[in-house]
């Protein structure tokens, strides 16, 4: 039970995915601008990154290498990855039509988020066993949705702002984002794993 | 200000320059303690970091093109200089300040449109990128040993602008720092207690520290003053205190010889400073009571969590204290927000003249 928070603890908040580990940067900037998109996008990528992050593994462990195919390792794995989201999105399509819209070219996307594919790929090399690395997919991308909103709060704010010129839009969303990434080194050292 | 403004016009004794001058008291009896205290070379860190605050707001404005008088008046970017100087350790050289306020001024308040506009407290995310950036120079502490017996004025000016290297560092901040590295090197708590620096002193700050944080008891007073000039409302600071008392309360019930008692915490250096005067920051707190105490036990809890396991590490970032556990508070504070939103829209809904509020 202690180690199952303390792996959530470390991979959500202590090696935050998006301002420690600099993955998916793509979706952190892209879908922020609103709330809801963000907890979308987020909930979305959670359910991603964690069946990647198992079925991954056993793409490897049962697959690759038993026919020793490792060096097909990073190709099936981004076919697994799409299959996934093509699932989602179908889903999404279906069930909540305006989240669908609102996410826009962000869903599909999802395959070539950096996180979904890195994150699985660092489990495999570091050789965690099936259940660690579903345990720590699922941290990992909690701690990317947490990071998400947060930041689609921060930008919703700063929307509001009379923002200098130079810096209005993107460039104080790029200084926003390394002051919270500032404020996450806070947590550097809470868990040691 | 001179800006036009639809009416109703009302008069308030709540002006920005008023609110400005009301907290710079209550800070001052802390802040002429720790410059007594540590002596020349913390009067000059502290002027210099005051005034640079000022010029970076004057070369602001300047660039921004608003107008001068009115914004450099208002004494907030003096109160920013002054809260990032009482964070910094009081031998740290010259430059320490000016970076401290280049940082608070014109990165974390102007870039984001000025006074008010600000997403982070400026003086926070100063001290958090000096701790990150000046490891060393953020983390050298010296005993308190008054005016009158500390370096000379000539030996203040050589230790603070020419990097003078002639005092007597000691190797840990505050109470905390101290216990934390007894622990982790395997003392028990009734262990360290006798050790530590007595009740006394760490309730009046005669303990080694930033330049104006040692005093518990005066920054207590300056916030006492806050309240009762009704600058701050009490929800947040008894949120932060609540919060680190009952958690403290409860670890060092369950586990004595592993956590510091409830008032080790209270005591600790910065603890006031933060309840009192930056968690209560209007631009950066929460505007609903709900959010108010979301965000109050949220920066309790993190003051609480964060220098509990870091601290032992021994890391360049040990002597980082509370402070960076407040910034990513303040980040999640949109979300504490958000999470009232509710109460806020049904609040409007039922009675419509208060949604103009917001």
């Amino acid at each position: 039970m202690q180690d199952f928070l303390l792996v959530l603890l470390s991979t959500a908040l202590v090696n935050n995915v998006v301002l420690v580990k600099f993955l998916g940067l793509c979706p952190f900037m892209g879908v922020s601008r609103k709330t809801d998109a963000a907890i979308g996008m987020g909930l979305a990528t959670t359910f991603v990154i964690t069946v990647a992050s198992a079925a991954c593994w056993l793409v490897e462990a049962l697959i690759l290498e038993p026919l020793d195919l490792k060096f097909l390792r990073i190709l099936s794995m981004i076919l697994v990855i799409a299959a996934i989201v093509q699932f989602i999105e179908t889903v999404m399509r279906k069930v909540t039509p305006d989240l669908h819209k609102a996410l826009g070219i962000y869903l599909p996307l999802i395959t070539t988020n950096c996180a979904v594919l890195g994150l699985p790929l660092m489990y495999i090399q570091g050789h965690l066993s099936l259940a660690m690395s579903t345990l720590s997919g699922f941290g990992a991308s909690v701690g990317f949705t947490l990071v998400l909103v947060i930041f689609a709060g921060m930008r919703e704010r700063l929307a509001q702002l009379s923002v200098p010129a130079a810096f209005a839009g993107t460039p104080i969303a790029f200084v926003s984002a390394g002051l919270l990434g500032l404020a996450f080194m806070g947590f550097a050292g809470l868990v040691h794993v | 200000m001179h800006m036009p403004v639809a009416g109703p016009h009302t008069h308030t004794l709540f002006t920005v320059s008023r609110t400005m001058l009301t907290v710079v008291a209550a800070l001052t009896p802390a802040t002429l303690f720790g410059l007594w205290e540590f002596g020349w070379p913390a009067i000059f860190l502290f002027l210099t970091t005051v005034v640079s605050a000022w010029v970076f707001e004057v070369a602001c404005l300047k660039i921004a093109d608003k107008p001068i008088r009115p914004f450099a008046t208002d004494g907030s970017a003096i109160l920013s200089g002054w809260l990032v100087a009482m964070t910094l350790p009081p031998y740290a050289p010259w430059w320490v300040g000016v970076i401290g306020s280049f940082i608070a001024i014109v990165i974390a308040k102007h870039l984001f449109g000025g006074l008010g506009q600000n997403l982070f407290n400026p003086a926070m995310v100063a001290r958090a990128m000096l701790v990150v950036a000046l490891p060393v120079q953020m983390t050298t502490w010296i005993a308190p040993v008054g005016l009158l017996e500390g370096p000379s004025f000539l030996h203040g000016l050589s230790i603070t602008f020419l990097g003078s290297q002639e005092f007597d560092a000691v190797s840990s901040a505050s109470t905390l720092s101290h216990i934390k590295s007894q622990i982790s090197a395997g003392a028990t708590m009734g262990e360290i207690l006798p050790t530590l620096a007595d009740l006394e002193s760490r309730l009046l700050g005669f303990v080694p520290g930033s330049l104006g944080e040692t005093s518990t008891v005066l920054l207590a007073l300056g916030g006492l003053l806050l309240l009762v000039t009704r600058i701050i409302t009490p929800t947040i600071p008894l949120a932060v205190l609540g919060t680190l008392v009952t958690l403290s309360a409860i670890c060092s019930f369950l586990a004595p010889d592993r956590f510091a008692p409830p008032i080790l915490h209270l005591t600790s250096g910065s603890t006031m400073l933060c309840a009192f005067f930056i968690a209560t920051d209007y631009v950066t707190s929460p505007v609903t009571t709900a959010g108010k105490w979301v965000y109050g036990i949220g920066i309790g809890t993190l003051v609480f969590v964060i220098p509990l396991r870091r601290l032992p590490r021994g890391r360049g970032l040990c002597g980082a204290l509370d402070e960076l556990g407040h910034a990513p508070d303040r980040n999640l504070h949109p979300a504490a927000d958000l999470r009232t939103v509710p109460h806020r829209q049904a609040a409007c809904a039922a009675k419509p003249a208060k949604g103009a509020q917001k």
